[in-house]
């Protein structure tokens, strides 16, 4: 019933592709007329107060919010077509959340193979290795064997990225990924995700963490009560005169 | 079939059939009154300081809560008239039992509730120079009540459900009544329809309140 | 262990209360209880002890039954009181040249879809608000009085004649039906208190909504709500002794019977309260077993963050 149109990488779609969105919940509108795309390669950070609708914005994306207004597309494909298959979809956008979201009832390792398992249908051998290259990667092999409950923050969130690197997504998205850590394991997640930049992963990440604006993003994606204010490179946002909004938060945050 | 569904002889029977809702009404009423206040009381003992207290009524509501209903009743049923030494009514006898019966499980609704109240709060009645019995009276408790009134209606609502089982010592209210009825007129199926439908529409009303108070309480 | 102890001690006092209360008139007759067929003659009537153990076996093989679809078709129906998603159906062959959305069904490119969430969703609802508002007692009736009529007459005449046992299996299935409905309750509250981004995760990661439920949801929940559950179990076998109304007889209808043959009610009814007791520290404490075993290392809650 869907064909899933093959990659059309034309001149001014990006790999995400947002439109005139627009999101309500109930009466309130939460996301009004965002436009912005991601390329490949790409890292757009998006940042701004809260309430403005960021974590939202992220959200969409994958469809794991509807809108009502507006369209998505994720490598050509629609992302709020009635007829779109969205689990496929997702599968190949990995996605790590603030609160972690770790299965409790399984182990480390059996929570990186279950998606590669169940969706992608690899054998429990190559979901295997797979998810042990991934752990070796994120430093954590010896915690394979371990539950969530029993791992740090800084840990946890780790193995959520792995987890979501399992499926060999074209893109990550990552939503205040350090908010819910305490301050000594800031660094090692973003550690990782600088290293995921840098090797190449597009990446669209809600965050705070201006240091890391300012290392690894490509653009800046500013937004204030559901629109999007600013949306240049990080050189233009943290250099040159922004709007008054932008600066007054980025007043607010740098001198942290 | 043999013959038709006969509806009339419910609406010729329902003077009856009211003296028998009267008395399961009746039952519910002096049930909730009485299991509140006691169950109150052995939630106290529970969570109070005299062990001796708290074990004395802890196995009071293990064992009542181990036990079926209607052997609840059978005991109070023939248990009461020994012991006062005289004949008693059937009614008294199955409206202690509800009492007790129900306080146990009052008891634990009220011991979560009462819990529920958070510790700074007691602290802080405690630091006000109240006593024990002010600080429950005047702080705990009122905030007790407020939590729990969703699930003290609903326990309501069951025990107006469980008065249904007077029937096994044949007290005449709603559903024994209409029984009478159904056999002296040999009409089972619409008798029993009536109380099912009957029971479902109040029981159904009263739990739509309970969720809308539940909502209330939810936004403030 | 301590358990059974205070509920013994409350036992104890409650018959030494009896005991002093008032002229008790009343002269225990523990013996009648272990009477076999062979003192009949010697001027003991009938055989109590195995009365009580047949009575008690009754007991056991209606809540067990019951129990069993409770939990089966409770789950399920639980499930499905917590779809929120939309289970979409495109209806083969008919094409509608016209939009239209009216609740579950609508259009979309022509072609018709009907959410079939909705329906299911809305059944489970229909299911919990009935069997919840109706007294068992009055839901046992209807089952052995009034299905049998109205269903066609072959059927009405295989449940009143040909069914073996047939007060038994209209016992277990209406209490069976009334259990799956407060098991459902049990089984939306457990997936309702698991936050909301372990669904996102789970989704995220690609799964289908089957399998969210499969992988991520049920695994959980369940354990959630091995406590409530547990006092359901016990429920069953409480209201396992409304079936004496229609005709099983099963334990309180066989100290029932003790005493209308022998005035040795008192020594019958006890011998059913110790059974009962035992029975609910018995189940607790297999409860206890499970609830252990399923733990997950690390956890002391899974409740919500």
């Amino acid at each position: 019933m869907n064909e899933n149109k093959e990659t059309i990488s034309t001149d001014g779609v990006g790999m995400i592709q947002m439109d005139h969105v627009g999101k309500w919940y109930g009466d309130f509108q939460v996301l009004i007329n965002c436009s912005t795309s991601v390329d490949k390669g790409e890292v757009v950070v998006v940042c701004g107060p809260s309430g403005s609708g960021k974590s939202t914005l992220i959200k969409v994306v994958n469809g794991l919010e509807p809108f009502q207004e507006g369209s998505i597309t994720f490598d050509g494909i629609s992302v709020g077509d009635r007829t779109t298959d969205l689990p496929k979809l997702r599968s190949k956008i990995g996605m790590v959340f603030q609160n972690f979201e770790l299965f409790p009832h399984l182990s480390i390792i059996e929570n990186i193979k279950l998606a590669q398992l169940k969706v992608l249908g690899r054998e429990d051998e190559e979901a295997r290795n797979r998810s042990m290259e991934l752990l070796e990667r994120v430093g954590l092999t010896d915690q394979r064997d371990k539950y969530p409950a029993q791992l740090s923050g800084g840990q946890q969130q780790r193995v959520a990225i792995a987890r979501g690197l399992a499926m060999d997504p074209n893109a990550m998205l990552f939503d205040e990924p350090t908010s819910a850590l305490d301050p000594e394991m800031i660094n090692e997640v973003l550690d990782v995700m600088s290293s995921l930049a840098k090797d190449g992963m597009t990446m669209m990440v809600v965050t705070h963490e201006m240091g890391f604006a300012k290392r690894v993003a490509d653009r800046v994606i500013f937004m204030d009560e559901g629109r999007i204010e600013e949306d240049c490179t990080k050189d233009e946002f943290f250099g040159g005169e922004r709007g008054a909004r932008a600066q007054e938060f980025l007043s607010k945050i740098l001198t942290h | 079939m043999e013959s038709g569904f006969d509806f009339h002889i419910v609406f010729h029977s329902i003077p009856f059939l009211a003296k028998g809702m009267w008395l399961t009404l009746v039952l519910t009423f002096l049930g909730i009154c009485g299991g509140l206040v006691f169950g109150t009381l052995l939630a106290l003992c529970r969570l109070g300081k005299y062990r001796v207290l708290a074990f004395v009524a802890g196995s009071y509501v293990n064992f009542f809560r181990s036990m079926p209903l209607i052997l609840v009743i059978f005991w109070f049923y023939f248990l009461i008239p020994l012991v006062v030494g005289a004949e008693v009514g059937a009614f008294q006898s199955v409206l202690i039992a509800f009492i007790m019966f129900e306080a146990a499980y009052y008891c634990e609704i009220m011991r979560a509730g009462i819990q529920s109240v958070k510790l700074g709060q007691v602290h802080a009645g405690e630091a006000l120079g109240l006593t024990y019995k002010q600080n429950m009276q005047f702080v705990v408790l009122p905030q007790a009540f407020r939590n729990m009134i969703p699930i003290l209606i609903s326990q309501a609502i069951v025990l107006f459900q469980d008065t249904a089982l007077v029937y096994v010592v044949g007290l005449s209210d709603f559903l024994y009544s209409a029984e009478i009825i159904a056999n002296s007129e040999n009409r089972l199926m619409e008798m029993y329809i009536t109380v099912a439908i009957v029971y479902f529409v109040i029981c159904l009303y009263a739990q739509i309140k309970v969720n809308n108070l539940q909502k209330r309480f939810s936004h403030e | 262990m301590k358990r059974i102890l205070r509920i013994g001690i409350g036992l104890v006092i409650l018959l030494v209360l009896t005991g002093c209360a008032g002229d008790f008139r009343y002269n225990w007759q523990w013996e009648i209880l272990t009477c076999t067929s062979e003192d009949i003659e010697a001027g003991c009537i009938g055989p109590y002890l195995h009365w009580i153990i047949q009575g008690l076996g009754w007991t056991i093989a209606v809540a067990s039954a019951a129990w069993v679809i409770a939990f089966s078709l409770g789950s399920i129906i639980g499930i499905l009181r917590t779809l929120t998603e939309p289970i979409l159906w495109v209806v083969p062959g008919i094409k509608s040249p016209v939009y239209f959305r009216l609740g579950p069904i609508g259009t979309t490119k022509g072609q018709i879809l009907i959410d079939l969430g909705w329906f299911l969703h809305g059944f489970a609802n229909l299911y919990v608000t009935i069997f919840r508002n109706v007294p068992l007692l009055v839901q046992l009736f209807l089952w052995y009085f009034v299905f049998p009529e109205i269903v066609s007459d072959e059927v009405g005449m295989w449940l009143k004649r040909g069914m073996p046992l047939p007060e038994f299996w209209t016992a277990v299935v209406c209490l069976g039906l009334y259990t799956a409905s407060r098991v459902a309750e049990q089984v939306r509250a457990g997936i309702n208190s698991i936050s909301k981004g372990q669904t996102y995760a789970a989704m995220a990661i690609g799964l289908r909504p089957a399998q969210v439920y499969r992988y991520v949801l049920l695994p959980v929940a369940f354990r959630i709500i091995i406590p409530p559950l547990t006092s359901d179990f016990l429920g069953v076998f409480k209201n396992s002794s409304l079936a004496l109304t229609i005709g099983v007889l099963e334990l309180t209808a066989m100290t029932r019977q003790i005493e209308e043959y022998s005035y040795a009610g008192f020594e019958a009814f006890t011998a059913a309260t110790v059974l009962y007791i035992t029975v609910t520290a018995i189940v607790m404490w297999g409860m206890g077993i499970v609830e252990r075993r399923a733990r997950i290392p690390g956890m002391i809650s899974l409740e919500a963050k």
